[in-house]
């Protein structure tokens, strides 16, 4: 068809005047090229050959915009807001369909609207209901041009999507009453539409959630066939969609909770080629679909057979769509702010009432009225088709001086530093602890409370193993890295001499294009459908924040680049949860630091300053071989991460155990029976490469080690068995990957015995009690890892002498402060 | 939750630490009830122990330096005001206020924010946040899968990110620099609710 070529020639088109293309937004000009070709046409045929078909655009176009919105959706920004973005979608729209409705009936009574327009009050209704919905096309379209805080978008925008529950029940709802006439509506049939407006947003959203779910299961084992991986994607995304619609729930919904929920799993699952395809023709299509749109509004508002005009009713329509959008915007944001922690400004008000675009959706809408039951209908088009003008062509061309005039705060095109990153979660930690300590359940206790079901569960469920066991942080860390060599190449700077120094500012990053991952979100910049190639590489890192969460410390698969795996145990060797490992971890960690804070503090300053010098000795060896890394990392990252994927894959896990392994190996004993042994192996052999016990004695309070002896009696359920952590199994795996290790030709790293924390993970194999809240039992259980240490031959046997003195004495009373503390 | 005269009588010095606070007599009752329960013994004052036997902050990782935050240059001991003030610093940014120019001083504004978190970070309060401090905190935050090796590289970029006076360390206005564009309103700020 015609309209492909056309709507894929006209953005390249209309980009290539750069000024003016800022002045006027894309979709103005769609619309202005539809109007023309519809001239065209109906000047050649004496008739209108092309229309809007609601079927066309429901089926095909609308679920190409709406997928591509959702699965690029900033989920923790939509989260973050949906208190504002379900008040404004729902008591916003609602406002808005009755009051024009009302309003409009009033004016029919009182004569501004003629006569000719055979319309009642429920037909008034009807028409208040389509019309009053603020529509995701438009305001993409417009908003893209537009840049304005993140903030502000995602309500308007999230608004426009949600809203459509509303519309189609509203909709549904009057179009049966219509039908019915009248008289025979009963008030039972009010509660069933109230009813029903449950029913289709609830079940909408199920359904897209339940499809985010097979999607997300099945690309966890799309391994062996890549190629299909964003067909899957499309189809479920579409199917979701369609499943929706055959139930009458709201499509809308259903699609964009599908996107949203399946995008985190999906993303980590499918290989670089397909995000980036998925990416690109979800893009493509959507910008395709948007123009097929627009052009056929300006199509279809030449056939004049289709409407009738009445001047009152398009003014009076008009008119009263925008005050009671201003009005409504007002007063909700008046009830918000009491609510919420950074309260939305009147400057945002403003830009929200006049961005509440209304857009093709209503179109359609319209042209499916049944012509014999509504008489008013092509009054009623006419009106559309100048209320989706008005807004899509003049606020679109004014909301841009708009916002600049009143100086909105715009959107920064820039990713997150590290500093950020880091500091922002060490916010989110101290926002829980005070939310904890000031006893209040707020919006961080929920959020953890998500994102800890979400860890043991679901992402066990959906994401490859390989996957799931990243650290986020460092996966944050390697994306600036990447960008950082990209720019520095693109640059034309050798990476190896430069890598170390001046690694490009944060500033000037974002100006760079990259080719790199996945997990962009687009949204944050307003720019929807914009084939821009800028635009569409510039990629915030969104996600990357809103994952991290680093007190649900993942065991294992650090992607390491290009060289090993390391994990702690494959699956069947994980007798807890993940859950409880990595509680414990934390808790074991926070418990040594307050032994250590219990001490003396002349014990500890002394101790920092004998750490301190080994930490800088040590960073020196680091940082030598940090450098050289560096380097080869960021370049070789994105070749080797598919291959890595590949043939360490099936998590028969080169347990390259994070340990200190430094133990003399007992019998290896097989796992838990009495659920409180541990399995042991020998010390791997002497090959972990360069400096073994180099990076491995960390500061202060990692430096000392697990307790010795001395201690009371540990409780009867620990293990007395030394603290092996690589299952015998893996050992093997784990040889393998050394020696892989060597063969690289990368400076040697250490092979990872260096975390002397995970050394007190010695309780791997208890049926232990699952919650922790009773401090006391696990503190002393830590201790029990004493015995065992002392039988083994440290990698620092020297330290940790020094350190055991010390402590002995102090541990005791430690332990009994401990115990009366927490006995209650 | 009526605010009656008595029980504001219970709370010393009540009309000042809502003066130096912005905390409204609701929020301070509430915060006096919370006092008091976590004050198993009754004596008036919170230590340590109190704080950790509330279970969530062991899972937190970062949730021993906060406590010790609360303790100040050596005491052993916080009582109600001390409590009040530092939970103070996590009460929504006023944007509006204005009046004599006690919008600085209050704990809540961006810069008192951004100072107890530099200070949760900073350890010896030297006013910098060396290479050490930093690596000690990443520690606690990212947990046992990532090596020695990775964490120095991350902790080598911030400090290259941040530092620009290079002295290898993040002085507290270098801090505030590097996060200037983070909305610290939102991130630090907990509301709380009557």
């Amino acid at each position: 068809m015609p309209c492909f070529v056309i709507g894929a020639s006209c953005p390249a088109v209309f980009h290539f005047s750069q000024r003016f293309t800022t002045v006027v937004p894309e979709s103005c000009m769609l619309i202005l090229l539809g109007l023309v070709l519809g001239g065209v046409v109906l000047i050649a045929n004496k008739k209108q050959l092309y229309q809007l078909e609601p079927s066309l655009f429901f089926l095909f176009l609308l679920p190409t915009i709406v997928g591509d919105a959702g699965y690029f959706m900033p989920a923790r920004l939509f989260f973050d807001n949906l208190g504002a973005i379900l008040t404004y979608a729902v008591v916003g729209t609602l406002w808005n369909a009755f009051c024009t409705g009302f309003s409009l009936y009033a004016a029919k009574l009182l004569g501004f609207i003629d006569e000719h327009v055979q319309a009642e009050m429920l037909d008034f209704l009807l028409f208040g209901a389509l019309i009053s919905a603020v529509d995701p096309v438009a305001v993409l379209a417009v908003f893209e041009e537009v840049h304005v805080n993140e903030t502000l978008f995602i309500i308007v925008f999230g608004e426009s999507l949600v809203n459509d529950a509303v519309t189609v029940v509203l909709y549904k709802v009057y179009i049966s009453f219509v039908e019915v006439g009248a008289e025979n509506v009963q008030t039972a049939d009010y509660f069933k539409g109230v009813a029903s407006f449950l029913i289709v947003s609830i079940g909408g959203t199920m359904v897209g959630l339940i499809f985010a779910v097979i999607l997300g299961f099945i690309t966890r084992f799309t391994k062996k066939v890549r190629i299909i991986e964003p067909l899957l994607v499309f189809l479920m995304v579409y199917l979701a969609y369609l499943t929706a619609e055959l139930f009458s729930l709201s499509a809308i919904l259903s699609m964009t909770f599908c996107g949203i929920g399946a995008n985190k799993y999906v993303e980590a699952n499918i290989s670089q080629k397909s995000r980036t395809t998925v990416k690109y023709t979800m893009k493509t299509l959507a910008s395709i679909a948007e123009t097929i749109i627009f052009i056929f509004l300006g199509i279809s508002a030449v056939d004049k057979s289709k409407w009738a005009w009445d001047t009152g009713l398009v003014s009076c329509t008009l008119v009263f769509i925008l005050i009671f959008r201003a009005v409504g915007v007002v007063g909700q944001t008046w009830v918000l702010n009491r609510f919420r922690l950074v309260p939305l400004e009147k400057i945002d008000q403003v830009v929200m009432s006049y961005g509440g675009l209304r857009g093709a959706v209503a179109f359609a809408l319209v042209v499916l009225l049944d012509g014999e039951q509504v008489k008013a209908k092509d009054y009623f088009v006419a009106t559309t088709i100048v209320v989706v003008f008005f807004t899509v062509m003049f606020q679109g061309l004014t909301i841009k001086p708009l916002v600049k005039w009143l100086k909105v705060p715009r959107a920064t095109n820039r990713k997150p530093t590290i500093n950020e990153e880091i500091h922002e979660r060490a916010f989110d930690h101290i926002l829980t602890a005070v939310e904890d300590i000031a006893g209040l359940q707020g919006y961080h206790h929920w959020r953890d409370k998500w994102e800890q079901f979400d860890k043991n569960y679901l992402s066990k469920l959906l994401l490859r193993k390989s996957v799931y066991r990243k650290s986020e942080l460092w996966e944050a860390y390697q994306k600036i890295n990447i960008r950082d060599a990209i720019s520095v190449i693109d640059q034309g700077g050798n990476v190896l001499t430069s890598a170390r120094l001046s690694l490009p500012s944060m500033a000037s990053r974002a100006s760079f294009p990259e080719v790199t991952n996945v997990t962009n979100y687009l949204r944050e910049n307003g720019s929807g459908v914009c084939l821009d190639l800028q635009v569409i590489d510039n990629i915030p890192g969104a996600k990357v924040e809103e994952d991290m969460e680093t007190h649900h410390v993942l065991a294992g698969n650090l992607y390491k680049p290009r060289r090993r795996y390391q994990s702690h145990y494959s699956r069947h060797f994980m007798p807890l949860g993940e859950q409880e490992r990595q509680d414990r971890e934390v808790f074991q960690r926070n418990m040594r630091s307050r032994m250590e804070t219990f001490k003396s503090t002349r014990y500890k300053r002394h101790k920092k300053e004998r750490s301190l010098k080994k930490v800088r000795r040590i960073s020196h060896r680091n940082n030598r071989r940090d450098s050289l890394s560096l380097c080869s990392d960021p370049v070789v990252v994105p070749v080797e991460t598919e291959d890595k994927a590949e043939h360490s894959d099936p998590e028969k896990d080169e347990d390259v155990g994070i340990t200190f392994i430094a133990r003399k190996a007992e019998t290896p004993k097989q796992r838990p029976k009495s659920g409180c042994q541990i399995p042991l192996l020998p010390p791997p052999p002497p090959a972990p490469p360069s400096p073994p016990p180099a990076p491995s004695s960390p500061t202060s309070e990692d430096s000392h080690l697990p307790w010795k002896g001395s201690l009371g009696s540990p409780p009867p359920c620990v293990s007395l068995e030394a603290t092996k952590i690589i299952p015998v199994d893996l050992q093997q795996a784990w040889n393998q990957s050394i020696s892989s290790l060597e063969s690289i030709s990368s400076p040697p790293a250490p092979a990872e015995p260096i975390h002397p924390r995970v050394s007190a993970l010695s309780r791997l194999g208890g049926p232990r009690p699952a919650s922790y809240t009773p401090p006391g039992s696990a503190a002393g259980s830590t201790f029990s890892i004493g015995p065992q240490v002392s039988q083994g031959s440290f990698l620092f046997p020297d330290k940790k002498k020094e350190e055991e003195e010390e402590e002995e004495d102090v541990e005791g009373e430690w332990l009994r402060r401990c115990s009366r503390s927490c006995l209650p | 939750m009526g605010s009656s005269s008595s029980s504001r009588n219970k709370i010393p010095n009540a009309q000042e630490l809502m003066r130096q606070t912005g905390f409204s007599s609701a929020h301070l009752l509430r915060l006096h009830d919370r006092f008091e329960s976590l004050d198993r013994d009754n004596r008036g004052y919170l230590s340590p122990d109190d704080f950790e036997a509330l279970g969530g902050l062991a899972m937190n990782p970062i949730g021993g330096r906060i406590i010790e935050a609360f303790f100040s240059s050596g005491q052993d001991t916080v009582d109600f005001s001390s409590f009040v003030r530092i939970l103070a610093h996590f009460r929504p940014t006023d944007r509006n206020r204005n009046k004599e120019g006690t919008q600085q001083e209050l704990p809540s504004s961006r810069t008192r924010k951004l100072k107890f978190a530099f200070q949760l970070y900073d350890l010896d309060r030297d006013g910098k946040i060396s290479r050490e401090e930093l690596l000690q905190v990443l520690r606690a935050m990212l947990g046992l899968q990532v090596t020695e090796e990775q964490l120095q590289s991350i902790a080598e970029r911030a400090i290259q990110e941040a530092d620009l006076d290079k002295d290898d360390a993040i002085s507290f206005d270098e801090f505030k620099k590097s996060l200037e564009k983070m909305d610290i309103d939102t991130k630090m700020s907990v509301s709380f609710l009557k």
